[in-house]
């Protein structure tokens, strides 16, 4: 199982809880798994994610993997000038 | 991942680290180089816009007929020339680049004409009628949330609240981040602070307006040529608001004179294509100042709440803000930043910030470098300033003491790895600068600040010429440097000499797709790319070597630009340099390249710390910046004069947002000062020597530890210089820009006790 944490305003959406521990290889998973578990996340993760593993941000990276020990941030997705 | 920045720590570079001549030098002194509107094309036509000349107003109808009828037009084209596109991140866009049912802001585009000259187009526009019914506005960020404001969408519910809301307003969205208690953190401290500050919307003020040359084939095969941070994102954005498919449309990109992120999106290109497609002819649009100023996309403007309480010892117990930021008439002011950056300075327990997405009738905003940063790093390092005096400590003492380090629990959420912000103070702290003394009416601040950085999809080519010179293929506009540190990383690799390498930037027909130059991505990101494609051309060289000896490849190595027998038991041969190998290429495999195709992560994040003296004239409130230093991890400088640039672009941008940059608007919701002689961008007698100090702690995500430089750097100096004014005028300043009026306003109160 993997541990990922929400940022606040997504509490609601996931049933309350900013914590969630889902089994997930990487980053394509973790996102298939938290719409399966917490439908209303559907909408925000439609508009763009970053995910941080192990403090890297990911952008797009379906594929970038996470152990089962890996710190895990669900993040807006950035952008910069 | 292998720890490459042990590796860079480590590496003897030759070239990376030096400062030769940048390649666009000699262009850009004799005017050879092509910018925006210097394109031009046979038969091409000149097309202007119509603009709304209201804040808010329902469009009931555009009579074109009288315009179309004028001998000269070749086309015109409204909202019903552009359908509402499929891709959902295209809709507001859409919106902004004409407007559809409503005018949402002054400036708002409504019609446009392309015709054989300006003065005929100009003509078209005066014919066109277009009927408004004038609605209620609002433009200030505080005023939009209350609950008579007028609404600008109808629509519009804020999402990030549970249960969504039935009722409209203009919050877009609510963010929270943070961790701990914050309640309970204030309880343990022993002094809190809590402040409001307020920063109008400043404009990226690049010197170049927008411009480009559009032509659209009867076959529906497109050509764009325009100034823009990210050809293959016009290119896309295009091809989805005219429905075209991306191939059809080819977009080159001119030199840029300057972007800062304001050149992130399309405002004027969509339209250009429209007129060109149903003109058959190409057309060239040229944006004036003002329409610059009133219709591109400026920063937000800001309203943000502190509170951080702090035991007598200097350690913070809790830190909160409440941000909230309007970012003109379509969802999306880069609140969340502000809010995620905050407090990223600093390891702290209890922390929360709570960010609001307002719209308000003015222009949509774009990026500025490091959107959203800098103005919530105002509002903190302020009250982090007056803390520090509270407490009598040391400003870079006290910001030390909470410092955020490798394995510090970042404000935002992840822990962060090796990072830069304590050499930054520590630097800082014996610096000439901290030590000089201050004579009468002069202060000193300093301020700290944060941005992550990112990398994203790169594709490079990098090709070997016959006579062993390198031409390297890019796809991101060189908007701070690019090509003169390309150039330095793929010959650093190759091991030939920066002068034998040219780096272009390519088309979009070219390369797989770029991400735009934004995000202080390009060194990081391309850098890698070309180094890995450099790498690959490499192996190739080897091969060809092998080929020629008559051995095994992996008996081949390439060191200090040759391909040599890897040992005794490969053979005595004479090692082959890349021109030796290139001159036969033809003959022993074809054309030797190298390509790199990635979507490049592990960008590493960015502080810096800055210090600044001012003077305050107690008579005007004038502000002259008598000395300014910037302390920053670059992780590792490629070119150190572009770094240097780089830190001080973003040093003297600071000081326009503090000191004198602010959208203006009227009672009537019209923006008063769209132009340079009253909407006050710094020149050069307003600026010292900025000085600059790198330091360089390796990013661990990158083979030579790069970090992105371009946008850490305008962070801190909104917070740093009004620290230094609050002290030389002994008054707390909470509101930018600290203007002359305003200064003089508050010292007068000061003395009359009020």
């Amino acid at each position: 199982m993997v541990k990922v944490v929400l940022w606040g305003s997504l509490k609601q959406a996931a049933g309350g809880k900013t914590e969630l521990n889902l089994e997930a290889k990487n980053v394509r998973e973790l996102l298939d798994r938290l719409v399966e578990q917490y439908p209303k996340l559907e909408g925000h993760l439609d508009q763009g994610v970053s995910v941080s593993i192990d403090g890297v941000l990911f952008r797009d990276a379906w594929f970038a993997p996470i152990k089962p020990d890996s710190e895990v941030y669900l993040l807006p997705r950035l952008a910069g000038g | 991942m292998p720890d490459q920045g042990q590796i860079a720590t480590k590496r003897k570079f030759k070239l990376v680290g030096t400062r030769p001549v940048r390649p666009d030098g000699v262009d850009k002194v004799t005017g050879r180089a092509r910018f925006g509107a210097d394109m031009t094309a046979p038969g091409m036509l000149h097309a202007l816009i119509l603009r709304s000349p209201h804040a808010h107003a329902r469009i009931k109808s555009i009579d074109t007929s009288r315009a179309e009828r004028l001998p000269g037009v070749k086309a015109v084209v409204t909202r019903d020339d552009f359908a509402l596109p499929e891709r959902r991140d295209l809709v507001d866009i859409c919106y902004n680049v004409m407007a559809r049912e409503k005018a949402l802001y002054d400036g708002h585009a409504v019609a446009a004409v392309a015709a054989v000259s300006k003065p005929v187009a100009r003509e078209a526009l005066r014919r066109i009628k277009v009927v408004y019914e004038i609605l209620p506005h609002v433009t200030d960020v505080d005023e939009a949330m209350k609950p008579n404001a007028p609404i600008l969408h109808k629509d519009m519910r804020t999402k990030g609240i549970d249960p969504k809301p039935s009722k409209a307003s203009n919050v877009a969205r609510q963010w929270e981040f943070g961790h701990g208690d914050v309640d309970r953190g204030f309880t343990e401290a022993d002094i809190v602070v809590e402040r409001t500050f307020k920063t109008a919307a400043t404009h990226q003020g690049y010197i170049e307006p927008h411009a480009c040359l559009a032509s659209v084939g009867s076959d529906g095969q497109g050509d764009l040529w325009c100034c823009t941070q990210g050809h293959y994102m016009v290119r896309n954005a295009c091809a989805g608001l005219l429905g075209m498919k991306v191939s059809q449309l080819r977009v080159t990109a001119s030199e840029i004179g300057g972007g800062f992120g304001g050149k992130t999106t399309v405002f004027i290109e969509p339209v250009a294509l429209a007129l060109s497609r149903k003109a058959g002819r190409p057309v060239k649009l040229v944006m004036s100042r003002n329409e610059v100023f009133r219709a591109t996309g400026p920063t937000a403007s800001s309203s943000t709440d502190v509170k951080i309480g702090v035991k007598k010892n200097g350690q913070i117990t809790a830190a909160k803000a409440v941000l909230r930021y309007q970012g003109g008439a379509f969802a999306g002011s880069p609140v969340q930043f502000g809010a995620m950056t905050a407090f990223a300075c600093y390891d702290l327990k209890n922390v929360q910030t709570i960010g609001y997405d307002v719209v308000t009738n003015r222009p949509k905003q774009a990026a500025y470098r490091a959107p959203g940063a800098p103005l919530a790093a105002f509002a903190i390092e302020s009250v982090i300033d007056e803390l520090a005096t509270k407490i009598r400590m040391d400003p870079l003492e006290f910001r030390l003491l909470n410092a955020a380090r490798e394995g510090t629990k970042s404000s935002y959420g992840p822990t962060f790895g090796p990072i830069g912000l304590e050499a930054t103070l520590e630097e800082s702290k014996g610096h000439p600068h901290h030590l000089a003394p201050l004579g009468p009416n002069q202060g000193r601040g300093v301020a700290c600040g944060f941005w992550f950085n990112f990398g994203g999809n790169t594709c490079v080519s990098l090709n070997i010429g016959e006579d062993g010179t390198v031409c390297l293929s890019v796809g991101n506009p060189d908007i701070g440097g690019s090509r003169a540190s390309m150039c330095l990383m793929a010959a650093e690799e190759l091991g030939v000499p920066y002068e034998r390498v040219r780096t272009i930037i390519a088309d979009t027909a070219a390369l797989g797709y770029n991400e735009v130059t934004d995000g202080s991505r390009v060194t990081f990101a391309v850098g890698m790319a070309t180094i890995k494609a450099a790498q690959a051309a490499k192996v190739k060289l080897c091969e060809r070597a092998a080929k020629i000896w008559d051995i095994s490849p992996e008996a081949v190595v390439w060191e200090d630009g040759h391909a040599r027998p890897a040992g005794a038991n490969a053979g005595t041969f004479k090692p082959m340099s890349l021109a030796d190998i290139a001159a036969v290429a033809g003959s022993t495999g074809g054309p030797i390249a190298g390509h790199s195709e990635a979507n490049a992560d592990g960008a590493g994040v960015s502080f810096a710390t800055h210090m600044v003296d001012v003077e305050v004239d107690p008579e005007t409130g004038r502000v002259t910046v008598l000395r300014y230093t910037v302390f920053q991890d670059a992780g590792k400088a490629i070119h150190p004069s572009y770094v240097e640039g780089q830190f001080q672009g973003g040093a003297a941008q600071g000081v326009g947002w503090a000191l004198n940059e602010e959208y203006i608007y009227g009672e009537d919701g019209r923006l008063q000062n769209a132009g340079f002689l009253d909407y006050r961008i710094p020149v050069a007698s307003d600026l010292p020597f900025i000085d600059t100090v790198i330091l360089e702690i390796p990013n661990p995500g990158h083979p030579y530890g790069v970090r992105g430089v371009g946008e850490t750097s305008i962070v801190p100096p909104l917070a740093a210089i009004a620290n230094a004014v609050s002290a030389a005028a002994g008054v707390r300043h909470t509101q930018l820009p600290m203007s002359p009026p305003r200064i003089l306003k508050s010292i007068m109160e000061k003395r009359d006790g009020v």
